[in-house]
């Protein structure tokens, strides 16, 4: 009898089940995005300062405009730089 | 009636008391037009992600006002006017700025501690 580890199956099994993402706004119902609050939109900036795009963050569409949107008021009244290496 | 976030930068030499007069100066005006102070909130001296005019240092202030549409227009004027204020932003507060900002001062945890993780 072949034991259970040696069945090959036809088709591979999907081992790395990633974590599924989500929009941490409509999640966690928040509605206004500060852009007083550089340390959390730091989170949406890669190295360079740049806003990353929504396939990274998994924001949705109507909260990814809000954070870009406080992100740029944030660079113009100099919280945020318009670009840097190793913001991090 | 809006509500509206006045942000202005000025410029690091300014002292103590004139930090205050500037910002006594721009509160009063708001108040003569028929406004409302509903907080301010000075920051004080920061530094800047980018020099802004040389200058890598500045001082921050803060404030939340009630006013009609049309006064900004004049507050703007006195802004661009007054060479102590490097730069300004007058952003309108829709209801749920007003409930965070709100939150945020008394302390109630506002949502993006428990994002800090995600």
């Amino acid at each position: 009898m072949a034991k259970a580890n040696e069945i090959k199956y036809l088709t591979a099994i999907k081992q790395d089940k990633r974590p599924k993402k989500f929009c941490r706004f409509k999640k966690y119902g928040i509605k206004y995005i500060d852009y007083k609050d550089a340390e959390f939109l730091k989170k949406f900036l890669n190295e360079q300062g740049k806003v990353l795009p929504r396939r990274l963050t998994g924001n949705s569409l109507k909260y990814q405009r809000k954070v870009a949107e406080a992100i740029k008021k944030a660079r113009q009244m100099a919280l945020l730089p318009y670009v840097t290496d190793l913001l991090k | 009636m809006n509500n509206y976030e006045l942000m202005v930068i000025f410029t690091p030499v300014l002292s103590e008391e004139e930090f205050k007069a500037a910002q006594k100066k721009f509160s009063d005006m708001v108040t003569d037009a028929g406004g409302e102070i509903v907080s301010t909130n000075p920051w004080g001296l920061k530094s800047l992600a980018y020099p802004i005019q040389k200058k890598t240092t500045a001082i921050y202030w803060v404030t939340e006002f009630r006013g009609s549409s049309d006064f900004n227009e004049k507050l703007k004027i006195q802004l661009n006017r007054d060479e102590q204020v490097l730069r300004h932003m007058i952003t309108k507060l829709d209801k749920y700025a007003v409930e965070y900002n709100n939150r945020k001062r008394s302390g109630v945890p506002t949502g993006t501690e428990k994002v800090q993780e995600a």
